[in-house]
């Protein structure tokens, strides 16, 4: 059918324009900063890999933060060693992160449901534990890896690059220094990944490979009885997510070239599973979603105090002002974690398909309502083509 | 005649029961073979010990030619040998549409194929099979429906759909009519007696009478583990021994 390339198309089109066009329209959220929208694209990339898994098979991995330590770690390497071109630590960080997952997930698939999620948590754990001890003479222990002026990176003397005596020289793509543009060349680099990474879990999710994938989280037994081996479709699902995670770990290296242990940490898989399911598990934009949404509060909220709060509720009167100000300020500075939390219990409670069953309930009430959407509400109908088309592939 | 699928000496124990004792079974190409028996006496050990959901004691399972015993059950599927279940076992979360895909996928794809950057909406030939099927079994209106949420009959016609479109050179039919109302009954009698389903291998288990005398060419009698009678449905009807362990106890439905 052409049309489904189309809209193959089309939806890519819209993705790549929200974006790109992230440090415009996150103005007024106040998020429009370099180092923010970084992270909304490597956590965004992060769990748009961990889904292939979650998303699509079912299983629940809690060890995926390990993958992404390996993948920082590598790519910390490779700039140490080779080169100050991150082109080489991410493709590097990623084939070492696919190397991990591909022993961790022969191990740990031989068991489905909860001992599988242990498995993996016990992986990563033993791999957090190795980094800050065993192994501190590849990891640097507790003080994180860092590069440093000194540093051979024999592939950058052989093609006559020296930065010796410059002080700690800077990342770059092929030239292009990361913090280059006042930090948003950066930015952009980690967003056209982010757009290839979402292009390459669109055609997985469509392929008749993300088919099976669906139908053995819907019924394992059943497609034995088919005439499938499940075993290695999951492998290949385990070592997908294995790589988009080291591939986030290096582009964080990519662009703040350190690498420590607590990035491997069980709060950091955490972490993804929370965005995955506040987004909406098995949809396509869902993740992606969550991780904003995460990342934001992490961000924006942490950083209220209540001398802000006082300005925001300064059109009240004083005695009300002051009221406002008691209730939400608990819940803002280093009590972000309770609006997190507080959102994340909505959404799961009235929600259980995530922010995107929301934005389809909202979506089918205002059909119902106004029978077509007007042209005015493009932009409700640009989240409408998106959200459908996130339908029909993550159904 | 030739022997598709032959059960030599079969035995099955769990703890102390006796569950299959000496079980002896060849079903011939062609023919449909009813597996008639009371609750208990090992019906659906003796399938299950075929598809290699359990393995027998001792005895041998051939099937064309080939010992099933010990083989994953997914290759005992490419070997063609497909078994319906008994309570649907389906894909839920999934279209019908897509649900009959699947092992359509399998006979095209074998046990593992590694294909991320197909196009499953592309994939024409398999998609007009699949809905072709699926209007066999009048589930073509429903084809974008959630698969769990179709009635009790529709899922049972949807799981003859996925066994049928593998083209199994044996079917096992694992109380097809279980459940079912009269009507939806005699319709699965007749989509099991027309077409394709006609000349296909089958082997079905089955509890009603009425299914079992309107679709097998010959039925064997399974009482406590042990088959205690094989014949043509004429024979069985007379055979003193079937009388006194099955049908005499008044069970003619």
């Amino acid at each position: 059918m052409k049309n489904l390339f189309k809209s193959n198309m089309s939806i890519m089109l819209v993705f790549s324009a929200i974006v790109l066009t992230a440090p415009i329209w996150l103005t007024p959220l106040g998020a429009n900063y370099p180092d923010l929208l970084q992270k909304f694209a490597i956590f965004g990339l992060f769990a748009v890999g961990y889904n292939i898994l979650f998303g699509l098979t079912g299983y629940l991995s809690f060890g995926h933060a390990a993958f992404l330590g390996v993948g920082s770690y590598t790519a910390v390497w490779s700039l140490k060693l080779l080169s100050m071109n991150v082109f080489l630590g991410i493709i590097l960080g990623t084939i070492m992160s696919g190397i991990f997952a591909l022993a961790i997930g022969y191990l740990s698939l031989r068991r489905s449901g909860i001992y599988f999620s242990i498995l993996t948590l016990a992986f990563a754990q033993m791999a957090y534990s190795l980094a800050y001890s065993v192994l501190t003479p590849i990891t640097n222990g507790e003080t994180g890896l860092q590069i440093a002026a000194n540093d051979p990176r024999y592939l950058d003397s052989l093609v006559g690059i020296s930065q010796q005596g410059q002080g700690i020289p800077s990342t770059n793509f092929f030239g292009v220094l990361l913090k280059s543009w006042d930090g948003y060349f950066g930015f952009y680099f980690a967003a056209v990944i982010l757009i290839l990474g979402f292009y390459l879990s669109l055609r997985v999710f469509r392929s008749p490979f993300g088919l099976k994938l669906r139908a053995i989280k819907s019924n394992q037994t059943r497609m034995t009885y088919t005439g499938f081996n499940t075993r290695p479709y999951l492998l290949s699902a385990f070592v997908i997510s294995g790589m988009y995670a080291g591939l986030a770990g290096s582009l964080m290296v990519a662009i703040d070239p350190l690498a420590g242990a607590e990035r491997m940490q069980w709060t950091a898989s955490g972490e993804v599973v929370l965005m995955t399911i506040l987004g909406g598990v098995g949809t396509l934009i869902g993740p992606m979603l969550g991780a904003v949404v995460i990342k934001y509060f992490e961000n924006i909220f942490s950083a209220l105090n209540n001398s802000e709060l006082h300005q925001v509720f300064n059109f009240l009167p004083s005695f009300l002002e002051e009221t406002m100000v008691f209730i939400v300020s608990p819940f803002v500075g280093s009590g972000w974690h309770l609006t997190l939390g507080a959102l994340f219990m909505l959404v799961v409670i009235f929600l259980p398909g995530g922010m995107m069953e929301g934005v389809t309930k909202i979506n089918s009430f205002l059909k119902r309502k106004f029978g077509k959407t007007d042209a005015e509400e493009s932009d409700v109908s640009i989240q409408q083509e998106v959200q459908a088309k996130a339908q029909q592939g993550g159904e | 005649m030739t022997n598709i699928l032959e059960i030599k000496g079969v035995n099955k124990t769990f703890g102390g029961l006796h569950a299959l004792r000496d079980v002896n079974l060849e079903i011939y190409e062609g023919e449909t073979h009813a597996i008639i028996g009371p609750n208990g006496a090992g019906k659906s050990t003796l399938l299950n010990c075929c598809i290699g959901k359990l393995i027998p004691d001792d005895g041998s399972v051939t099937f064309n030619g080939n010992n099933m015993i010990g083989v994953d059950a997914h290759d005992i599927n490419h070997a063609g040998m497909v078994r319906v279940f008994q309570t649907p076992e389906i894909f839920p979360e999934l279209s019908l549409l897509e649900n009959v895909l699947i092992p359509a996928l399998a006979k095209r794809d074998g046990t593992f194929k590694f294909n991320p950057f197909g196009d499953i909406f592309n994939e024409k030939e398999i998609r007009e099979e699949a809905m072709a099927t699926l209007a066999e079994f009048g589930l073509e209106g429903f084809s974008e429906d959630h698969a769990g949420s179709m009635s009790r009959g529709n899922k049972r016609r949807l799981e003859l759909a996925m066994g049928l479109i593998q083209k199994p050179k044996l079917l096992l039919l694992d109380e097809p009519t279980a459940g079912m109302a009269r009507l939806d009954t005699n319709n699965t009698i007749d989509l099991l007696k027309t077409g394709k389903m006609r000349e296909m291998t089958k082997v079905i288990i089955e509890h009603d009478m009425h299914v079992v005398f309107s679709l097998a060419d010959r039925i064997s009698v399974l009482a406590r583990g042990h088959i205690i009678a094989t014949g043509s449905p004429e024979e069985i009807k007379n055979d003193p021994k079937v009388k006194e362990a099955y049908l005499g106890e008044g069970d003619h439905e």
